[in-house]
């Protein structure tokens, strides 16, 4: 399953990679030109549970950085 | 600009009004030093807690570190020269480090505004997507509800100056629509009653009620907008180049640094016996940390594409990566669909010729037998007839794929159809010289003529293969499953380099894969075709162009270029949009890596000092970026 999120970010690679990492996360993508982020979620994983975990990762590599949940 | 921003533009401020105040007192230098950690700590106390935080979550290679070790050890320094009795030295270097954080966040600044302008400016540029639908509510009122929430089949209604928000068939109203959005195309477009219409087009002169084909989110226009959106996601290989070298680069120069201001002076300690100078040699590492910030390459590049891709779409060209984008703009073969490509699709009677009857009386007959098919060929000929044949008279229609249609007209045999036709009746057909689509025609088991029908060729055909060549392609190629000497008179006709003819389906893909394999790797070859039956050599090609798209599902899902109008021109200005852009990407790569590696060096030999380096930094970050936005403007 994809989901679209609304973000606030600085440093999309970082971004990027931080998401990907995240347990539950397939795949993920980062638009900087449109504050888009395109997370591709693992089959039977809780959304909202995962996204958490992804902006607390994200947090951990870039400060400002945001995701509108 | 927005809160943030204005509050870091308050902090700059406050920061330069301490420091030209500092600069005015008349103080002891060491208060002055102290003094100075206010605006220091005002303009940078952000970057500091970003720093410690990158720290703690060991992310340590980050600009946010670069600036807080470059500044803290700056008037780590200052206070080490004050310390030892060294005050005017020792004050320039706290004066240095206070400068370089104001700098960097005046850039930082900067650079956010102006990526926030020009994502705005792209923004607007695509901004097709329709805000509102107007449905009639069951009193007859008008109500605007979001185009989300309308179902299929609903009336909607569009005034005069709206955008038509959902594709539709127009159930009431004529107008004239403008399709400059899509297809970049300014002539606008007549629609009436019963005519199916697309979303994203600007309703102009009447009142329009549609009834809706499709959701909001399956129309024209949401397609279009989430393709270009998403476009900037498919990354290109100078993209990926970038983000490989920004994550060994960064390290490279921190270790760089360290060495910097470790190696020079154990060496003149130790094997040259002078002083080690440490204080010259640190600052010297400050320097190149602040020079080596790789923040101009990793925003400009992705901003050059998607300002590239966005003035694409503005010129009806929809792009859809910015690796597409890059192998466009490395095009040297182009290779042609004929039917619906070069030519109209659109097949007309060019000659009828009889020696039996009056052509119209053999027109009148082809129309007739042919009055059960939706061919093409059969359309055609109806339209040649003008009146609508009358069926009654048609009997034992049988159709021979392949072949052509035989039946009883007034109960007298009558069959029209290729030369397979005529040799499977026994029936001498005449041999045909004149190019285009011949249909023989046999009444009552007699040869009685025949009708040539051609395809007409786009009015902009041969130009566009003209303005290919100039563009630097070196061949063009045409492919078509048509006759050898139709195919050849169309090719001479527009100038194209090599033919192939008679061709199935099938053997346009091989003969794509054999043009394929005679060329280098560099050199790239695109297809382009109408999309409809032609998406296995779309896919095939190293780039798939498909043309006359607006409203085709399947062309958009099988190319990797859209064109939104069907005029052949557009592949060559598409080819020029893609040069252009990725010249941008290339003059920002070597001008941003250059103009670094320059500074880097003359830091580590000392001639640059922190204001060079703050140009470096913010200075080319600036000017790549206002490079990059030049990516938008495509001209006419």
């Amino acid at each position: 399953m994809k989901k679209t999120y609304k973000i606030e970010v600085d440093c999309a690679n970082k971004m990027e990679e931080a998401a990907k990492n995240t347990a539950g996360v397939k795949d993920a993508t980062v638009n900087f030109m449109t504050l888009k982020m395109i997370v591709e979620f693992e089959e039977g994983a809780d959304v909202k549970a995962v996204m958490q975990n992804v902006l607390t990762n994200c947090k951990k590599v870039e400060d400002d950085c945001e995701i509108y949940l | 600009m927005n809160k943030k921003q204005k509050k870091v533009l308050q902090r700059i401020i406050i920061a330069a009004i301490c420091i030209v105040a500092l600069e005015l007192l008349p103080l002891k230098e060491y208060i002055k030093f102290v003094l100075y950690l206010i605006p220091y700590l005002v303009i940078g106390y952000d970057i500091l807690v970003k720093a410690w935080k990158g720290i703690r979550n060991k992310q340590v290679f980050d600009e946010n570190f670069l600036m807080a070790i470059a500044t803290v050890g700056a008037i780590a320094l200052g206070i080490y020269r004050v310390l030892n009795g060294d005050m005017a030295e020792g004050l320039e270097n706290g004066r240095e480090g206070v400068a370089v954080m104001l700098f960097y966040q005046i850039g930082e600044l900067f650079q956010s505004y102006a990526v926030g302008k020009s994502r705005r400016n792209i923004s607007e540029l695509m901004d097709i997507r329709p805000d509102y639908a107007n449905i009639e509510d069951e009193d007859g009122k008008l109500v605007q509800v979001d185009p989300d929430e309308v179902e299929i089949g609903s009336v909607i209604l569009v005034q005069p100056g709206e955008k038509i928000p959902i594709d539709g068939i127009i159930i009431e109203g004529n107008t004239t629509l403008n399709t400059s959005a899509l297809t970049g195309e300014s002539l606008p477009r007549e629609a009436k009653s019963g005519d199916e219409v697309i979303s994203g087009c600007i309703n102009m002169t009447g009142v329009l009620k549609i009834r809706t084909t499709k959701e909001f989110g399956e129309s024209t226009v949401s397609k279009i907008l989430e393709l270009v959106e998403n476009a900037s996601s498919r990354k290109s290989k100078s993209e990926n180049f970038i983000s490989k070298f920004a994550k060994y680069y960064t390290p490279a120069v921190c270790y760089g640094a360290v060495a910097l201001a470790i190696l020079p002076p154990v060496v003149r300690m130790l094997f040259m016996g002078v002083s080690p100078e440490w204080g010259v040699w640190v600052l010297r590492a400050l320097t190149f940390l602040v020079i080596s910030c790789p923040c101009a390459l990793v925003i400009s590049i992705p901003l050059s594409f998607f300002a590239g891709i966005g003035g694409a779409s503005k010129a009806g060209v929809l792009v859809k990566g910015s690796n597409y984008l890059e192998t466009l703009s490395q095009t040297k073969y182009v290779v042609f669909d004929k039917t619906g490509t070069m030519t109209q699709g659109v097949f007309e009677v060019s000659k009828i010729s009889s020696e039996q009857m009056e052509e119209a009386k053999l027109l009148e007959y082809a129309a007739l037998v042919e009055s059960y098919s939706s061919h093409p060929i059969s359309k055609s000929l109806q339209k040649a007839y003008g009146k609508e044949p009358d069926t009654s008279r048609v009997t034992n229609v049988e159709e021979i794929s392949g072949n052509g249609v035989t039946a009883l007209v007034d109960g007298i045999p009558v069959a029209a159809g290729n030369t397979k036709l005529m040799d499977r009746l026994g029936i001498e057909a005449r041999e045909i010289e004149e190019t285009g689509t011949v249909v023989h025609m046999a009444v009552d088991g007699v040869y009685a003529g025949y009708i040539l029908i051609s395809d007409k060729l786009k009015p902009t055909a041969k130009e566009a293969i003209k303005a290919l060549k100039q563009a630097g392609i070196r061949k063009t190629v045409m492919l078509t499953g048509d006759r050898k000497n139709t195919a050849e008179q169309v090719a001479k006709e527009l100038g194209i380099d090599e033919v192939y003819s008679e061709l199935l389906p099938a053997d346009k893909v091989s003969k794509v894969e054999e043009l394929l394999q005679h060329k280098s790797d560099k050199e790239k070859l695109a297809f382009v075709g109408d999309g409809i039956n032609d998406a296995p050599v779309l896919s095939r090609a190293d780039i798939g162009i498909a043309m006359g798209a607006l409203g085709s599902d399947a062309a958009i899902e099988a190319a990797d270029i859209v064109l939104m109008d069907d005029d052949p021109l557009k592949i060559a200005k598409a080819i020029k949009i893609s040069r252009k852009c990725i010249g941008i990407v290339y003059q920002n790569i070597y001008f941003a890596i250059g103009i670094k590696i320059l500074c880097l060096v003359l830091g580590a030999v000392g001639i640059a000092n922190m204001w060079v380096a703050i140009f470096a930094d913010v200075g080319v970050m600036v000017l790549a970026v206002l490079n990059a936005i030049r990516a938008l403007s495509v001209g006419r």
